[in-house]
């Protein structure tokens, strides 16, 4: 049982008032891309222990979309931000390299 | 016997007489006693019988880790199974019963099962049932359905009679445990202003320190509660509530809380039971420690009792378990025990200590003339129902030159294990204490919450200290530490000083005598409830389980209702013994909440019956009720299946509303469609990408019907898309739909293409909608008069906005019945009076409303799919022979590029056909085409599902609607249905389009 903040509406948000998902910062292919990219875009995921980035919705709230960077291990949540960004925002690196020295997801660090 | 004392009982009210029933026989007790005090108060020692064996047991606990003492409580609608009389408070008119055999307690022909004891050892069942294959289901499965099962499950047709609640707390400081060390942590965090609940799993306050005896600040620790308790109940930011257990720590600081408001005194007005979800910023666990029982044999006979429990009985509730005790242990602590029997006038016959020394407390009983047996040990408790005897001997050696002893109960205490359940259900981890020979939280390594920190602390007894005084320094320094932690200043005040005899080391003692022959071990109970002897876990050593959560499952220790509570530490110290290894490297099962049982009503609340889940009703529900509606659920919807006449059948009204739609005039609520406005200068490129066909080149005015694929190419909903102005368009989505689709509009809207000027609204609940279906369709709009709805004025597949009557409304001309048809959207207020109005002016032309069920049929004869139908999250829209509806203009849609992956392009794909009887007869739903030969398991190999399937009485026959491996390619050919009945169907495959396969009938 999480509790995330909704960086639209400022609320605290229990997880029953949030839908999961999936991964973030997915780059879309569509028509044109190989099949390998398309394949990747559709099924290849991270599966960390560790430092994540996650789509969550407040779905039973303001109904938006937005961004989480926790830890998948501890369940520490290093930050939350905007959900129209296609990668994440300096100060969520930062606090996560105050908190993990030396961490990495995808081509982030 | 045992019996009621004269004196003593802190907790009973002796002007309060208080009448019950166990098995039937009346028996007294007193206000403030237990089901478990008032049996024993009434010399009934033996309360149950054993889960595998049906040996007798009786009582061996106090509290919530009780393995034996399980009844059934209460009658009728009120009966529950496997109630613990410890942890039951007695009332007037509680009726009990004892569980686990048969015939009745006293004689049980399911106890022969302890003389093949040797024929049931640890995984008996793996090795026993194996061979032969046909014995399992005709001779063990019965055998063992009908001595399997702990207690008896409720009557079938019995309906709980209470009500149940949830209730959400956010606090700065939960505490969970009302004891000493509790009541100071609470205290200690309220004094910096924090927010702080309490919760008591007891009706009282102060856990086991009054009986454990001792002085507080010089007072008398029942004295010291009672102030404490007036003081914390003074104090605004304190929330206190008792007979409430911590059942679970969870992520985050959530916390569940089960409080049992009314066990007590049922019938009475107001919620059973109350789950409390908390959300608390830090989590005190005060909830103390719980003895362990001494491995020795006979263990289990009823009159063995744990010390401290024996001693909770004398002082809280007046009762001696026995007329002459012994005592075994291993620790100082039992001669508390023994010093209060001696001093309530018990024989406390002897105390055998493990230990080659004891302290203080062992003088204090000697100068009471108790004897005082060091190095010794029990070797045998004998007696059947009742213990009669004991035979002693040397703790060292393996049990031989014994001496018996006449006695009626035995005390033992193999020391204390703090209960740190609620440290580790989040994550907090544990470390092993040599000098108290048990497990304690490790504060270096507590659960963390959400910002990396620590979210728990353990206080007094449950954290290690087992002596007063370090109990509440230990609980102060938590509190002050849980108030700090949740930003608040403490204060700098001190805790009290307790002061209590001072012990001696204890000293582990895993089996009873230290190396028992194995006679003896396979009589050493190590987990009561689930039968689980010393001999069960060194043979699963020595069959190659070597992990403790493979011998977990592989014993079952600690897989009963109390999750061994009492038996797991001893357990797995016989384990690491008979690996040669370590307690610490052995380790610990998992805890896992909740703490003890809680009722399954808790946890769904007030969501049963009618309120379990909001029904959606339309504008005209209530007429539909009145009117004959057969209810059908669609989604979160009800809606009407057909409406039944007098003396008609479900299907008879099924096949009057079929032919009556197609022959005169039939209206269909369609108010549930979904409806989303979606609208901006960019929502026609966002159709465009959502919808597989164009939507953007759509003129206002007109409709056309569009499909949806997810990412993946798969068809997830269908529609009519009505453009309604140069950047508003109006799409309708199925019944189930409305929500999903708008929120899969808004993910794509959101997460991907952010910067398009496009705004989505549900408005599904703003229009109740009807069609008006059938020849006559148009002559009753005519008659309610208003706008043009003549054929050129409003053509197939256009719409318009207008009056109708008096009614304003939007008229749509689309059709899923083939059938000259209106869909009317009115506002949701006017719903039920413009349907009055078309029933009225209908009369002369033969009109009838018609339910769901004739709308499938009728769009089925059409071959017009349906989501959810011909659709289950694997078809795409070429599956369906809808190849017209992709877009070869666009560059892109959601799905496009999933659809040339290689599998999505299989001719092999099944595809979709009609499918006609060969009888006339109508294919079971969900029925499979076999094809030639069988598969690796031997059946027959598929080819192909039927999706709908349908009696029509237009037609007079079944058909049906299936995905066909090469389906369109074998018109004519007949495949084989076999049904669930035995029978197999034979269908010809034909065009999924069975009636008016022109349009003819629409399009007038």
């Amino acid at each position: 049982m999480l509790i995330l903040n909704c960086p639209y509406c400022g609320v605290d948000a229990e997880e029953t008032e949030l839908a999961a998902g999936g991964e973030a910062h997915l780059k879309r292919y569509g028509p044109g891309s190989s099949d390998d990219e398309f394949h990747d875009y559709l099924f290849m995921r991270e599966n960390p222990k560790g430092v994540h980035f996650e789509r969550w919705r407040h779905s039973n709230g303001c109904g938006k979309w937005f961004h989480a960077a926790r830890c998948t291990q501890t369940l520490e949540v290093f930050g939350t931000y905007s959900a129209q960004t296609t990668e994440p925002p300096q100060e969520i690196k930062d606090a996560i390299t105050a908190k993990r020295p030396g961490w990495s997801w995808r081509e982030y660090k | 016997m045992s019996t009621r004392l004269a004196k003593q009982g802190r907790l009973i009210d002796r002007s309060k007489q208080v009448t019950f029933t166990f098995n039937g026989t009346s028996m007294q007790g007193y206000e403030g006693d237990t089901l478990a005090s008032a049996l024993l108060a009434n010399d009934q020692m033996m309360m149950g019988r054993s889960f595998k064996y049906h040996r007798p047991r009786g009582v061996v606990a106090s509290g919530a880790e009780e393995p034996n003492a399980l009844v059934g409580l209460g009658q009728g609608n009120r009966f529950e199974p496997n109630q613990r009389a410890t942890t039951t408070e007695l009332f007037n008119g509680l009726t009990s019963v004892s569980q686990n055999h048969w015939p009745n307690l006293e004689f049980d022909i399911g106890a022969v099962n302890t003389a093949f004891a040797r024929f049931l050892p640890a995984g008996f069942y793996y090795k026993t049932f194996i061979h032969p294959k046909p014995f399992w289901k005709h001779v063990y499965e019965p055998i063992i359905r009908q001595s399997a099962g702990l207690g008896k499950a409720p009557d079938k047709d019995s309906r709980d009679a209470d009500t149940y609640e949830h209730f959400y707390a956010f606090t700065d400081v939960l505490v969970i445990g009302g004891g000493v060390a509790g009541l100071q942590a609470a205290k200690a965090a309220a004094q910096s202003g924090a927010k702080v609940m309490l919760i008591e799993q007891t009706a009282h306050w102060g856990g086991r320190a009054p009986v454990d005896g001792g002085t507080i600040d010089g007072e008398p620790v029942d004295k010291f509660v009672e102030q404490l308790v007036s003081e914390l109940e003074t104090m605004g930011n304190v929330t206190m509530r008792n007979r409430c257990m911590g059942a679970g720590v969870y992520d985050h600081g959530y916390v569940l809380g089960y409080e049992r408001l009314n066990d007590h005194k049922p019938g009475t007005q107001g919620p059973r039971h109350r789950l409390w979800r908390i959300r608390a910023k830090q989590v005190v666990t005060a909830t103390g420690a719980i003895e362990r029982p001494l491995s020795f044999a006979g263990n289990d006979v009823p009159g063995v009792m744990l010390a401290s429990a024996m001693r909770d009985y004398v002082v809280n509730w007046g009762v001696a378990p026995g007329e002459k005790v012994i005592v075994a242990t291993n620790n100082d602590d039992a001669y508390r025990t023994a010093i209060i029997l001696k001093q309530a006038g018990v024989d406390v016959i002897r105390v055998v200590d493990a230990r080659a020394a004891a302290g203080p407390l062992a003088e204090e009983a000697r100068q009471l003339g108790i004897r005082v047996d060091p190095g010794k040990a029990i070797a045998k408790v004998k007696g059947g129902k009742r213990v009669k005897k004991v035979a002693l001997c040397n703790q060292e050696g393996i049990g031989g030159a014994r001496e018996e002893v006449e006695c009626d109960a035995v005390a033992m205490s193999g020391g204390w294990s703090p209960v740190v359940h609620m440290w580790s259900h989040c994550g907090g981890k544990l470390i092993w204490d040599e000098a108290n020979a048990h497990f304690r939280p490790d504060p270096s390594r507590p659960p963390l919450g959400a910002n990396g920190e620590g979210f728990v602390l353990a206080a007094g007894s449950s954290n290690g200290p087992l002596a007063l005084a370090d109990v509440l320094t230990d609980a102060q320094a938590a509190g002050t530490a849980a108030a700090k932690a949740a930003g608040f200043k403490p204060k700098n005040t001190k805790a009290p000083v307790g002061e209590t005899t001072t012990e001696a080391p204890m000293e582990a003692v895993w089996l009873m005598p230290a190396n028992a022959e194995v006679q003896l071990r396979m009589k050493s109970w190590l987990d009561f409830q689930n039968d689980v002897k010393v001999s069960d876990v060194q043979l699963a050593a020595r069959e190659g389980y070597e992990s403790v959560e493979h011998t977990k499952r592989y014993t079952t220790l600690g897989m009963a209702t109390d999750q061994g509570k009492l038996s797991n530490i001893n357990g797995l110290a016989i384990l690491a013994d008979a690996l040669e290894s370590e307690i610490p490297k052995v380790g610990t099962t998992t805890f896992r909440p909740p703490y003890t049982p809680i009722s399954l009503a808790s946890i769904g609340g007030e969501a049963r019956g009618e309120v379990f889940q909001p029904i959606r009703q339309t504008p005209m529900h209530d007429w539909h009720d009145k009117n004959g509606a057969d209810w059908e659920p669609v989604g979160h919807w009800r809606r009407t299946y057909a409406y039944v006449r007098p003396g008609e059948s479900v299907h008879d009204a099924v096949n009057r509303e079929v032919k009556n739609t197609r022959e005169n005039l039939g209206l269909l609520d369609a108010s549930t469609l979904g409806k989303l406005i979606v609208k901006g200068p960019d929502a026609g490129k966002f159709l465009d990408m959502m919808y597989t066909n164009m939507m953007s080149t759509l003129k206002a005015g007109k409709c056309r019907y569009g499909l949806m694929c997810s990412e993946n190419g798969f068809l997830i909903d269908d529609g009519v898309v009505a453009r309604i102005d140069e950047d508003t368009w109006l799409c309708h989505t199925t019944t189930g739909g409305a929500e999903r689709i708008h929120g899969h509009l808004e993910e794509w809207l959101q997460t991907e293409w952010w910067d398009w000027k496009v705004y989505v609204a549900n408005v599904t609940e703003q229009y109740a909608q009807v069609a008006v279906v059938g020849p006559n369709a148009r002559k009753v709009l005519e008659k309610l008069g208003g706008m043009d709805v003549s054929k050129e004025a409003l053509p197939f597949m256009e719409w318009r906005d207008g009056k109708i009557g008096d009614f304003d409304c939007r008229a749509y001309r689309i059709s899923f019945s083939g059938e000259l048809s209106y869909e009317i959207a009115v506002p949701a207020s006017q719903g039920q009076a413009f349907w009055d109005a078309l029933m009225e002016a209908g009369k002369e032309f033969g009109v009838m409303p018609y339910g769901t069920e004739c709308l499938h049929i009728l769009r089925a004869e059409k071959g017009f799919i349906m989501i959810g139908d011909e659709t289950d999250g694997t078809v795409i829209p070429q599956d369906l022979g809808l190849h017209w509806a992709l877009s070869k203009k666009k560059e892109d849609y959601l799905g496009k590029r999933a659809h040339s992956r290689s599998h999505m392009a299989d001719p092999e794909r099944w595809k979709l056909v009609g499918l006609e009887t060969v009888d006339g007869s109508v294919i079971p739903d969900g029925a499979y085409a076999v094809g030639e030969g069988v598969n690796a398991n031997g059946q027959r190999n598929m080819i192909g599902r039927v999706t709908s399937t349908y009696y029509s009485a237009n037609l007079g026959k079944g058909i049906a609607m299936g995905l066909i491996k090469h389906g369109p390619d074998r018109m004519g050919e007949i495949v084989e249905f076999p049904g669930t009945d035995g029978k197999t169907y034979k269908a010809k495959i034909v065009d999924p389009i069975f009636f008016d396969k022109d349009g003819e009938k629409q399009n007038v």
